[in-house]
């Protein structure tokens, strides 16, 4: 639809095509979303709109998650749409699971018309009540006026300082009523930054005392790096001070793990020399991170000896959990710009070469050199996929992107995360069912990389219709199940504390190569090591979807593991008697 | 300890919504809200006592900014302010009453006392109002109480707070005065060049918005 008006008259469009015209303004091409009787009048406008292409899910759920996932992978705001009352409460889990994990996303769902507002219409809810806590801002709009500059400002909120999901609810009266258009004259006032952000006049010089008389540093590095595109000045800040580098789970890829400097994921399932590392520190320098409880374990007992500078842009995260000694509030890019300069070189290795002495011959390399012993584990699909990447050259190219459960965390301990936006994962919130639409998403985003979907049994069953959605958008995305027959993760939390009782974490699956056959996709069966390979080769090569039924060990456990109420470095280490053994120099 | 905090928000349907959740989110328990138009337009302001730990105040504080609705929030814990509430009290008395046609001079002379005024005098009841600190109002419930007096109801607005002396946050400076035709600059561009930083500035303190004006 030509939207533009050739003299100062601004056309009169329905509030409907207002909405597709600012949405297309502020360059969104696709939106994933599922029609209802409230929302008719947008989808009725929507062939006017060439270049928004509409994906239609199998639930609101996979929407969200699909939105969610296209902005992680590609750092653009990510767009769904669902009708009123069930179409928008589906949406829920999605903006929390985006919430927590702090990605710029827009909802938007149709209202019943304003003059029947809180009068238990059909199919009305009331959407911007249930959705408070878990969007960080939501609008209803009732007139079609406000359309324009609510979804600009939108954009504006969800993308500036924390960024966060925005939920907009339109009546459809307001969809439906004609105004004046002019995507223009809509801009949002500019934007306001949190009044307590002044980390330039605070505290640097502090900051820099305290690394210049560090002899241990740590850095803790977030998934504030990739929000803030600050990649490139962590590296040189690791590299300028020698300081190791510690990934939380959303961090991954954001430092080249490759680098001398990294060591790799911390936390509850951190290899034991990163959490040694951070226990032994006298200086943390927490990039974009919320010390969350999955990485400090007991927080009496965390890295006692460390000072903390944080380095965040959310001022209500500082001292939250861990009291920071030296807060640096702003964007993490700009802080460490002004940083950088005012901090000599070191090229004292002895710290790095320390806590490199920490990694002996650690688990990692177990698995990699495991003899082929029949056993199929999950840790051996993921480093295979992994491997199978780098000898095609395509390990920058490929974008993970994992369930919850055990799998998730193999994921982080054995692929090897090299390019920043290479992980998509649901880290606060935890959400099974996640991957398969987040990968949709991601695919949609970014269609020449390689997308995988690494998923257990259970959470790949919560989200799985959308493989019909995968067939109908012809998207070439390779899926790979865990298949454990349990709940793992549930069910290695009842082994190690509820004495082996395995209540409710069984679970029986469908044949997942039949499964995807009913949705015309191509899968397999694999259960030894051998064939691990040339089946990730044929799934990734293929052009296709692809999925493959990893049938794996069912009662493997992840290790290390932080039992909840203990320390950082009193990590539970796998039995001795199992054949992933690590060996006695990892201890 | 209680918290009292000063909040200048939009005046939009919901706004209290979203403040009150984000107290019932952090699990702080509101004491008092109170909430009213301001000097400038389309904007509210609120005062909301809070009951939480010493060390909550920044958190609430920075979570407060966070809400898009919030346009500045001060909060009065190390600041001189004037605090105040406004309570109503209707209390039994009449000829029925045990203290018969003396109980009415009575309450005049006790309210005279709190500097209470009389607001409503019916047949059965007499209703005083009077503002003040929290303390002299639960003065003046306790006094009546105790000479015997049954108070019917109470309602009570909750503290509201005010900085003394010309004080102005830098969010209200940079927004303007109200009424006055000064140009309002945008607060919210910070110096290119972050300044030299002063050693007064001590690690894990934030700056306050809120500067006290010489
Ligand atoms: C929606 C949702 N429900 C429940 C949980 C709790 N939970 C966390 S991990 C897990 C088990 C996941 O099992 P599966 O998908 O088979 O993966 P595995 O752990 O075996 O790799 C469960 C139930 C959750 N994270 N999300």
């Amino acid at each position: 639809m030509n939207i533009n008006s050739s003299n100062n008259q601004h056309p009169q469009l329905t509030g409907a095509e207002i909405l597709w015209a600012t949405l297309a303004g502020e360059g969104v091409t696709t939106v994933f979303g599922y029609p209802g009787g409230a929302i008719l009048p947008i989808y009725d406008a929507l062939r006017k709109f060439p270049t928004v292409h509409h994906i239609l899910t199998r639930h609101e759920q996979g929407a969200s998650h699909m939105a969610d996932g296209y902005a992680r992978a590609s750092g653009r705001v990510g767009v769904c749409m669902a009708t009123s009352g069930p179409g928008a409460t589906n949406l829920v889990t999605g903006l929390a699971t985006a919430m927590l994990d702090s990605i710029p996303m827009i909802a938007i769902t149709g209202q019943v018309s304003s003059k029947v507002l809180g009068s238990d219409a059909f199919q009305e809810v009331d959407i911007t009540g249930i959705t408070l806590p878990v969007t960080k801002h939501n609008y209803l709009v009732t007139r079609a006026e406000d359309i324009a500059p609510t979804v600009r400002k939108a954009f504006q909120v969800a993308q500036q300082g924390r960024p966060g999901p925005v939920l907009i609810d339109i009546t459809k009266d307001a969809q439906q009523a004609t105004a004046a258009f002019s995507f223009e004259d809509a801009a949002p006032a500019p934007h306001r930054d949190h009044p307590m952000l002044r980390a330039e006049s605070t505290s640097i010089q502090q900051a820099i005392e305290l690394i210049l008389n560090a002899k241990r540093p740590v850095i803790l590095a977030g998934h504030g790096i990739a929000q803030s595109g600050a990649e490139a000045e962590v590296l040189a800040f690791a590299e300028r001070r020698q300081v190791p580098v510690a990934s939380t789970l959303l961090g991954l890829g954001s430092f080249p793990v490759h680098h001398p400097l990294a060591l790799g994921m911390m936390g509850m399932h951190g290899e034991s020399w990163v959490n040694h590392a951070i226990q032994q520190s006298d200086l943390l320098l927490a990039f974009g991170m919320r010390f969350d409880d999955r990485v400090t374990g007991n927080l009496a007992h965390y890295a006692p000896n460390a000072k903390k500078i944080h380095i965040e842009i959310d001022p209500s995260e500082i001292s939250k959990n861990v009291r920071a000694d030296v807060a640096l509030i702003g964007d993490l890019k700009t802080i460490l710009s002004t940083l950088l300069p005012l901090i000599p070189a070191s090229n004292d290795a002895s710290w790095i070469s320390e806590v490199n002495a920490m990694k002996g011959d650690a688990a990692v390399r177990d698995i990699i050199n495991l003899p082929d012993n029949g056993h199929l584990y999950a840790a051996h699909v993921i480093h295979d996929i992994w491997r199978e990447a780098v000898a095609a050259g395509r390990e920058r190219e490929t974008i993970i992107v994992t369930d919850v459960g055990q799998h998730q965390m193999w994921e982080a301990q054995y692929f090897k995360h090299d390019a920043p936006r290479s992980l998509v994962t649901s880290g606060g919130l935890g959400t099974m069912g996640f991957a398969l639409p987040a990968a949709i998403g991601a695919k949609v985003a970014c269609p020449t990389k390689d997308v995988w979907v690494i998923a257990g049994d259970g959470g790949f069953q919560m989200t799985a219709s959308e493989l019909s959605t995968i067939m109908q958008e012809s998207l070439p995305i390779n899926i790979a199940v865990i298949n454990n027959g349990f709940l793992g993760m549930v069910r290695q939390w009842q082994e190690a504390f509820y004495d082996k009782n395995y209540s409710a974490s069984p679970i029986l699956s469908p044949n997942f190569v039949m499964l995807a056959g009913a949705h015309g996709i191509e899968g397999s069966h694999v259960s030894e090591r051998k064939n691990v390979t040339p089946t990730v080769t044929k799934a990734r090569t293929g052009g296709k979807p692809f999925l493959i039924n990893f049938q794996v060990e069912k009662e493997d456990g992840v290790y290390p593991m932080i039992a909840p109420g203990a320390a950082l470095h009193e990590m539970v280490r796998r039995p001795q008697h199992d054949p992933l053994l690590e060996t006695a120099e990892d201890e | 300890m209680l918290h009292t905090f000063v909040a200048l928000v939009e005046d939009k349907p919901g706004v209290l919504t979203r403040v009150a959740s984000l107290f019932r989110r952090l699990n702080i328990n509101i004491v008092s809200l109170t909430v009213g138009e301001s000097e400038r337009p389309e904007t509210s302001r609120m005062t909301i006592v809070c009951e939480a730990p010493d060390h909550a105040a920044h958190r609430i504080k920075a979570s407060l900014y966070k809400l898009e609705i919030t346009i500045d929030v001060d909060e009065m814990g190390r600041s001189e302010a004037v605090i105040r509430e406004l309570c109503l009290i209707k209390i039994a008395a009449g000829p029925s009453h045990p203290n018969g046609q003396q109980s009415r001079s009575q309450i005049f002379e006790l309210a005279n006392v709190f500097r209470a005024r009389v607001v409503d005098l019916a047949p059965e009841s007499i209703m005083l109002e009077m503002t003040g600190s929290s303390s002299k109002i639960e003065g003046l419930i306790q006094v009546v109480t105790e000479s015997g007096y049954t108070i019917l109801e109470v309602s009570r607005t909750g503290r509201m707070a005010m900085r003394r002396g010309m004080h102005t946050s830098r969010v209200l400076k940079a927004l303007g005065t109200p009424g006055a035709d000064t140009t309002p600059t945008n607060a919210f561009v910070r110096p290119p060049n972050p300044e030299p930083l002063g050693d007064d500035i001590l690690p894990n303190q934030f700056d306050d918005v809120h500067e006290e004006e010489e």
